[in-house]
């Protein structure tokens, strides 16, 4: 299909693919089976430029968009779900900075972001706010010119990797979601630690891990946006990076789909490949329709965010779901093809069905953005009846 | 530090047909590509430039869609790169090549290192970096594997040889060819990509140049193919018979009777 990408845009998916293809699909199953993180890979990006996409062009970046992100997400998870995601979350995590973020905070460490040389991680969840996300426990007391941070961060991705984390945390606890606000905290600050590092079913060549915090104490400076504001900037955050999310479903979907496609032209059964038996051709038929409406959604509402539009909790949702549902479903189908053997951890099949399934929970599950769109049906009849 | 890197635009396909009545290579199909030999020679430029600082240079004669090399090169990394092209050019052969690649080098800045791959995927005649050392009356040393040291005005090199590796000092200016355990040749990045499609690439022909027009094409070239051959293939594997076991132990009294 069409999807009149700019120049950048193309090039960019171009050199993304290069990427992929010549550097992350040889070690891909290696950093799986070991749970590496991606280091080498991440110094390719940073030398290919790659962390500057979606960094602002005053702050060394090219000052790309969602869509030039989604198309970087996109092409490295075709590859590997874990490596993309260390990246899309390098994203996130200074999401926040860049939109709501101080002149000086900007100034002060989007530049060593888009050179790749200090990734970023976002905290927000906790052992009690996961899909409740405004039930945090983790405290901010204000202290002679400093915010002094305890409590407990989970589930961070690119914990421990990163340098610099946005975290989320009360500093006015009796004012429920209204008293979170928004903290830089960089990675060697007394009393910032990491804790557990979390085992996964898939996206393995990612970091995820616990952020500890001890009356670890961080300047008033590093108080993105105004205090009581963290929630806000957490849901807006999200929403931005939804798409992403939507991104990686639809690169690991692509890399199902085309292993597909070639295991069963070459797998010989009755005499014949696989792939001339209708009940194979129609998996196939179906996996690709389903892949290529929710490329098409991925790249609308990315667009619809470009454009400058004002409320897309919506529609990023919307793509989310439907890309990460469409995801599970195409990587489990794709799995059937290669039958007994795409059980096997030799071949890359599994891996990607492991992969998908993260993209129906993070970043919001499913129901709870099928809640959130439900509530935005009702709210407009409600308003004009 | 002055680098200037020769390269070459090759089919990227290497199979390699010959027209049986003029024993001629004949011309390039499908995608072209960097000879793969000279990303090496590139890679060495950009990272002896970012170790030691100054410039690198990437020079290529060819027609006009050898400008595509060039902008790759741009791409990766390198700072000025300049298409050598006219039309008495045609028809030359490695001596004639290596000339007119020669002139050029001698109007650059003062160049320090003169990299080129060991040679092509096409011609593989491995002639043009020797010739080209020889043209400038410069020190040249080939198969380098591994730069040791840059001094002053000379430089510690490693190369391959069939023994095993050879350290040679050398005197700057100077020539290396490289083979490809040098190094890991960079993918390019997005600000190289985006800076190599606004270029604009400079030609150098006969008159920029100065050349003696007796020196290069067919005027200059004096190589004549005679005929080309395939070799026959002479050595050939022997399959051994029986079970595993016994072809095992029948592997072992082989090696074991085999002289030192």
């Amino acid at each position: 299909m069409e999807y009149f990408l700019n120049e950048q845009q193309k090039t960019i998916k171009g050199l993304a693919r290069r990427i992929a293809e010549e550097r992350i699909v040889p070690v891909r199953a290696e950093l799986d089976e070991k749970e590496e993180f991606p280091w080498e890979i991440t110094k390719e990006l940073a030398n290919a430029d790659m962390f500057r996409v979606f960094i602002p062009q005053e702050y060394e970046g090219l000052g790309g968009g969602c869509l030039d992100l989604c198309l970087v997400v996109e092409e490295l998870s075709r590859a590997c779900g874990g490596v993309a995601i260390s990246y899309a979350a390098d994203a996130l995590g200074c999401l926040p900075m860049i939109h709501h973020g101080s002149e000086e905070q900007k100034s002060r460490y989007l530049p060593a972001v888009a050179s790749g040389k200090r990734l970023t991680a976002f905290a927000l969840t906790e052992s009690s706010a996961g899909s409740d996300a405004s039930n945090i426990r983790t405290t901010a007391t204000r202290e002679r010119g400093h915010y002094v941070l305890n409590g407990t961060k989970q589930f961070v991705t690119n914990g421990g990797a990163a340098e610099i984390y946005t975290v989320i945390a009360m500093t006015d606890p009796t004012r429920g979601s209204r008293g979170a606000s928004a903290l830089i905290v960089e990675k060697d600050t007394p009393g910032f630690s990491f804790g557990k590092k979390e085992k996964k079913m898939g996206i393995r060549a990612s970091a995820t891990r616990e952020l500890v915090f001890r009356d670890c104490r961080v300047p008033e400076a590093n108080l993105i946006g105004k205090e009581g504001q963290g929630f806000i900037i957490s849901m807006r955050t999200v929403d931005r990076s939804r798409p992403g999310v939507a991104a990686q479903a639809v690169g690991i979907a692509q890399g199902a789909l085309e292993a597909a496609v070639e295991y069963a032209r070459q797998r010989v059964q009755f005499g014949h490949p696989v792939s001339s038996l209708q009940a194979v051709q129609h998996m196939l038929a179906s996996m690709a329709i389903e892949l290529e409406a929710a490329r098409a959604m991925v790249y609308a509402v990315a667009r619809t965010i470009d454009s400058g539009a004002k409320n897309f909790t919506e529609v990023a949702g919307m793509a989310k779901v439907f890309a990460s549902d469409m995801a599970m479903r195409v990587t489990t189908d794709a799995l059937q093809i290669f039958g007994g053997v795409g059980y096997m951890r030799d071949y890359p099949i599994e891996k990607m069905m492991r992969d998908a399934k993260i993209t129906q929970i993070y970043e919001g599950t499913n129901q709870v953005l099928r809640n959130a769109i439900a509530l935005e049906l009702m709210k407009r009849k409600a308003k004009r009846p | 530090m002055n680098l200037v890197v020769c390269l070459k635009q090759v089919p990227e396909n290497p199979k390699i047909e010959v027209d049986p009545q003029t024993g001629a290579l004949i011309g390039a199909k499908g995608k072209l590509v960097i000879n793969p030999f000279d990303m090496y020679a590139l890679e060495e430029g950009i990272r002896i430039r970012e170790k030691h600082g100054g410039k690198v240079t990437a020079i290529t004669m060819g027609p006009p869609e050898a400008e595509e090399a060039l902008r790759e090169a741009i791409a990766l990394g390198i700072d000025q790169v300049i298409r050598l092209s006219h039309p008495l050019f045609e028809g030359s052969d490695t001596l004639a090549t290596s000339y007119i690649l020669a002139k050029a080098v001698d109007k650059l800045e003062q160049p320090d290192i003169i990299i080129c791959g060991r040679q092509t995927t096409d011609g593989d005649t491995g002639q043009v970096a020797p010739q080209l050392a020889e043209w400038l009356g410069l020190p040249f040393v080939s198969y380098v594997s591994r730069i040791e040291n840059i001094g002053d005005r000379c430089m510690v090199v490693s190369r391959m040889v069939d023994e095993g590796h050879q350290i040679v000092e050398m005197s700057l200016p100077g020539v290396i060819s490289v083979v490809k355990e040098i190094n890991v040749p960079r993918l390019p990045s997005l600000r190289g990509l985006m800076q190599s499609k606004k270029v604009q690439i400079p030609v150098w022909g006969v008159p920029e140049l100065g050349l003696d027009v007796t020196k290069v094409g067919p005027a200059g070239s004096p190589t004549r193919i005679a005929r080309v051959s395939f070799p026959a293939r002479t050595s050939q594997g022997e399959m051994l018979q029986g079970s595993l076991e016994s072809q095992v132990d029948q592997l072992i009294e082989r090696l074991r009777a085999a002289p030192e």
